[in-house]
């Protein structure tokens, strides 16, 4: 139930982005008219120009054609893949629930995508104590996933340890890019 | 400070590096580059209280040879740190292990023991290296071998030497025509290498664009276990270095990690995600005869076998932290084995079973540590502060480790007793994951 309203709400804020963009063109192009008015003495708002304006488009049917489309935009939460933790944590902090829960919903509908997990961790410590704390990152946003809907055969939980950082670095902020579960579809891994 | 540079130039690629080469080129890897063989240099960093002095005078003939055979003899034993090296100013004549030797000049000389020897060209184009050993002391010869071999065997029968004199001085076996296992690290570029014990005649088992972790030796030296992420994942394969072939040893659902060979090579212990957590498994070198061995809720990884091939040492993080734990070979009720500090990981048994290494972390430094385990006393061997993966020597004297030295991954080996230290680096790139490899028979 919340997973729907998060889409709608999603769906909802891609259409407001896509009319903001329209929206600042327009009133940059109306207050620099009222600059003009202003120095010429008329009254503001009196006379409109009437310059022709670029029509933004939105195109809603575009997912419909292609339903993982959605995965690769990056104005639609599927698009973001990466979970951040804190130092030796595995808990999914609650920012990131809009986002495993838009990819719960996504994966109940549709059976037959399979997602790769794969949990990270920083540089610190045993390279395969540390495999096991990624797969603990990564079996823990699995089982969130299948408690929202998804099926177990769906998804696949592993660990690349601390062998694969996002940034290289031995100080916190690079440590805290690499502790990180990250999710892949199919053809994607 | 004693510094080791290279010395040996290959001009031609040995049979068994192009089949290596070969195998690894139809494996990865686009794009694969000789010029990325570069080899280790040895640094020594520390030494032995008692030392031997010791004179290996330059062998009649060696030039011919190729690298210098006395100069890898000495260097060989100066490096374990029990031995010092004279300097040998030129003799006229020459002496070799067939003349007298003059005991008392040897004596003035402050030389305990001494090394004479020869190198003669055969007609079939193939080399005869003779050697005979002294001791000073007693006045009295120790024994010597006649080697026939050809040139590209020429460091290799400089290592037996030095065994030969290492064991016959110290009692212990020699280590130094062993080999080693590691990973370098250039770029976005991995190599398994296997290397001489002093980092000499790189050759490349494997390379590839994804991480390769934890090499093991299967106790004949044949194989190698290890972790590749070619598939997006930890996968373990096993490795014959002969041929170059690899087939998949553990490749189940989730991850697949931390191989140990039983010292009887017919099993693998590994730690596996397939049931969820990290749990380890027993499974055949080919795959087959999956069974269980822990059931946790922790992280159980980092499974090795005692050398008695009874127990299982692993690092479990049960107790809430991680720690050594042991159990029974074919499974049971795990006992904790180390109690101090919040982080103790990685353990590796002597080659005695008298003693564990493992990797401990204090005030945030990660240092190798020693267990006795029959008196419990532990020992901090190392003052640097990023450690890890800790592999004994098959004579258990060295404890050969990685670390981290101005940001870059090198190799550093420890003596038992923490005085004797070496460095070997590479020219570029990180160096990680060394496994020292067992006695070659």
């Amino acid at each position: 139930m919340r997973a729907r309203m998060i889409a709608v709400l999603t769906a909802a804020g891609l259409a407001a982005l896509l009319a903001g963009c329209a929206t600042t063109t327009d009133s940059e192009a109306q207050s620099s008219a009222g600059v003009e008015d202003r120095s010429a003495g008329t009254k503001p708002g009196a006379a409109k120009p009437v310059d022709p304006k670029p029509v933004a488009s939105v195109d809603l049917t575009a997912s419909r054609k292609d339903p993982a489309a959605a995965l690769k935009d990056p104005k639609s939460i599927l698009s973001q893949r990466s979970i951040y933790y804190d130092y030796d944590k595995f808990d999914v902090k609650d920012e990131y629930r809009p986002l495993i829960e838009a990819h719960a919903k996504y994966l109940r509908e549709h059976p037959e995508t399979k997602i790769l997990i794969q949990g990270n961790t920083d540089e610190r410590g045993s390279r395969e104590y540390n495999v096991g704390l990624g797969q603990r990152r990564s079996d823990g946003v699995k089982s969130i996933l299948v408690l929202l809907g998804a099926r177990e055969s769906q998804i696949e939980s592993v660990s690349l340890g601390e062998e694969k950082p996002q940034v290289e670095g031995s100080n916190e902020e690079a440590w805290s890019r690499n502790r990180r579960s990250d999710i892949l579809y199919s053809g994607e891994f | 400070m004693f510094r080791f540079k290279k010395i040996r130039r290959i001009q031609h690629l040995p049979a068994r590096l192009s089949l290596l080469l070969g195998a690894a080129l139809l494996l990865c890897l686009p794009a694969f580059m000789p010029a990325a063989r570069a080899q280790l240099s040895i640094e020594i960093t520390g030494a032995g209280a008692q030392r031997i002095p010791i004179a290996v005078v330059p062998f009649a003939g060696e030039a011919s040879l190729g690298p210098a055979i006395s100069a890898i003899v000495r260097a060989d034993l100066e490096r374990s740190g029990l031995f010092r090296g004279l300097e040998v100013p030129p003799l006229v004549p020459h002496p070799t292990e067939a003349t007298p030797v003059n005991y008392s000049a040897w004596r003035a000389r402050l030389a305990d023991a001494l090394v004479l020897g020869s190198v003669a060209t055969r007609p079939d184009g193939r080399y005869e290296v003779r050697f005979r050993l002294f001791d000073t002391v007693k006045q009295e010869p120790l024994g010597g071998i006649a080697y026939t071999l050809s040139r590209e065997q020429a460091r290799a029968t400089a290592h037996r030497i030095a065994d030969f004199v290492y064991e016959k001085l110290t009692g212990e076996r020699g280590v130094f025509s062993t080999r080693i296992a590691y990973v370098v690290k250039r770029g976005e570029r991995y190599e398994l290498q296997i290397a001489d014990a002093d980092g000499a005649g790189p050759e490349t088992a494997l390379a590839s664009f994804e991480p390769i972790i934890s090499p093991a030796w299967s106790p004949d030296g044949r194989r190698l276990a290890y972790v590749s992420f070619e598939n997006k994942k930890p996968v373990v394969y096993v490795h014959s270095l002969t041929d170059g072939k690899r087939h998949v040893a553990a490749n189940f659902k989730g991850s697949n990690s931390a191989p140990a060979w039983s010292p009887d090579g017919k099993r693998l212990a590994v730690s596996l995600s397939r049931e969820g957590g990290s749990q380890i498994f027993l499974v055949n070198p080919d795959g087959s005869g999956l069974q269980r061995l822990t059931s946790s809720s922790a992280i159980d990884t980092e499974p090795r076998y005692s050398p008695d091939g009874k127990w299982i040492y692993f690092t479990s993080d049960r107790g809430g932290t991680p720690q050594i734990y042991r159990m029974g070979a074919s499974g049971g009720i795990p006992q904790r084995v180390t109690f101090e500090g919040s982080y103790n990981v990685s353990p590796r048994l002597s080659p005695d079973g008298r003693t564990l290494a493992y990797i401990a972390r204090n005030a945030g430094r990660f240092q190798v540590a020693l267990l006795d385990l029959e008196n419990r006393q532990m020992q901090i061997v190392t003052d640097s502060d990023r450690d890890e993966s800790p592999s004994f020597a098959p004579n258990g004297r060295m404890i050969l480790h990685a670390t981290v030295i101005g940001g870059r991954g090198v190799l550093s080996a420890v003596s038992a007793d923490g005085r004797v230290k070496q460095r070997l680096s590479a020219t570029t790139g990180d160096v990680r994951e060394p496994a020292w490899g067992p006695f070659i028979e």
